[in-house]
């Protein structure tokens, strides 16, 4: 049987680039680095289980500016998806899919994700937060 | 889904199961939304409660997830973040894994990858928080 006319999504290159797609890639992004960040997360829970010297070698691999970078980004990726995701969440039952409301909604998620990732950040930094106490 | 256009383009079988191309109609899609939901409050205790331990030192995340109530929280934080990642990383296979041999593989690898992450964490928060009652 010859294959069926099926619709096809106009090539990505027709589209102007902009925020709304801009942030939805984002997402998808973001969602594939925490799958990453879930990885790391549950060795630091395994290194906690093994013991004080495990605990002390994973510290010591997070430890240092790549390892800050690293953790970093993960804040990021994690505040970004999950405010975005609310997003997603809000346009699901059928809310804010206005033009003007899909930009704000859009700009309000990406100030949002950078705020609480400083706000984090000093938080680590300043109360605390060290792998050695 | 009576219009015109949709209803030449798909065969009568389909239109009568609904199913979609994936075969398994919207279950995918409502797991991952139920999962997300869940997510807003729980990963957002798991960071929060993080944060406001005095440090992450061995002997206080120890002492954090030696309480039931925090162990217990945190493990199903761990399940259901591995369920909503295996269902995304599900679906980003789907979209850019291409022929059906490569797909399938890594589909396979993906979910049991996804298993083998929340047993593991479950298993090293019940460790931690019951670990010292044997020794």
């Amino acid at each position: 049987m010859p294959p069926r006319e099926r619709p096809l999504s106009p090539h990505l290159q027709i589209y102007r680039w902009q925020i709304s797609n801009t942030l939805s890639v984002l997402h998808r992004a973001t969602g594939a680095v925490l799958s990453l960040g879930l990885i790391v997360f549950v060795a630091w829970l395994i290194a906690a289980a093994a013991g004080p010297q495990a605990y002390a070698r994973f510290a010591a691999l997070i430890d240092g500016p790549l390892g800050f970078l690293v953790l970093a980004g993960f804040g990021f990726a994690f505040f970004y998806h999950l405010l975005n995701g609310v997003r997603h969440l809000a346009w699901d039952v059928g809310r804010g899919f206005g033009k003007r409301e899909r930009r704000a909604s859009g700009w309000l998620v990406v100030v949002g994700a950078c705020a609480l990732t400083a706000l984090a950040i000093a938080f680590a930094l300043h109360l605390g937060g060290s792998t050695h106490g | 889904m009576a219009d015109g256009a949709s209803g030449r383009m798909r065969s009568p079988l389909g239109q009568v199961t609904g199913l979609g191309s994936a075969k398994d109609g919207t279950s995918h899609w409502w797991a991952q939304r139920l999962t997300a939901v869940a997510l807003v409050p729980l990963a957002g205790w798991l960071v929060i409660a993080a944060l406001a331990q005095p440090d992450l030192g061995y002997a206080t995340v120890h002492a954090w997830l030696a309480r039931p109530v925090d162990a217990f929280l945190a493990a199903l934080c761990v399940v259901v973040l591995a369920v909503h990642s295996s269902l995304g990383t599900a679906v980003i296979v789907e979209d850019y894994v291409h022929g059906r041999a490569a797909k399938l593989l890594t589909l396979i690898a993906l979910r049991f990858a996804h298993v083998l992450i929340g047993a593991a964490g479950v298993f090293a928060i019940l460790r931690l928080s019951m670990g010292t009652l044997g020794s």
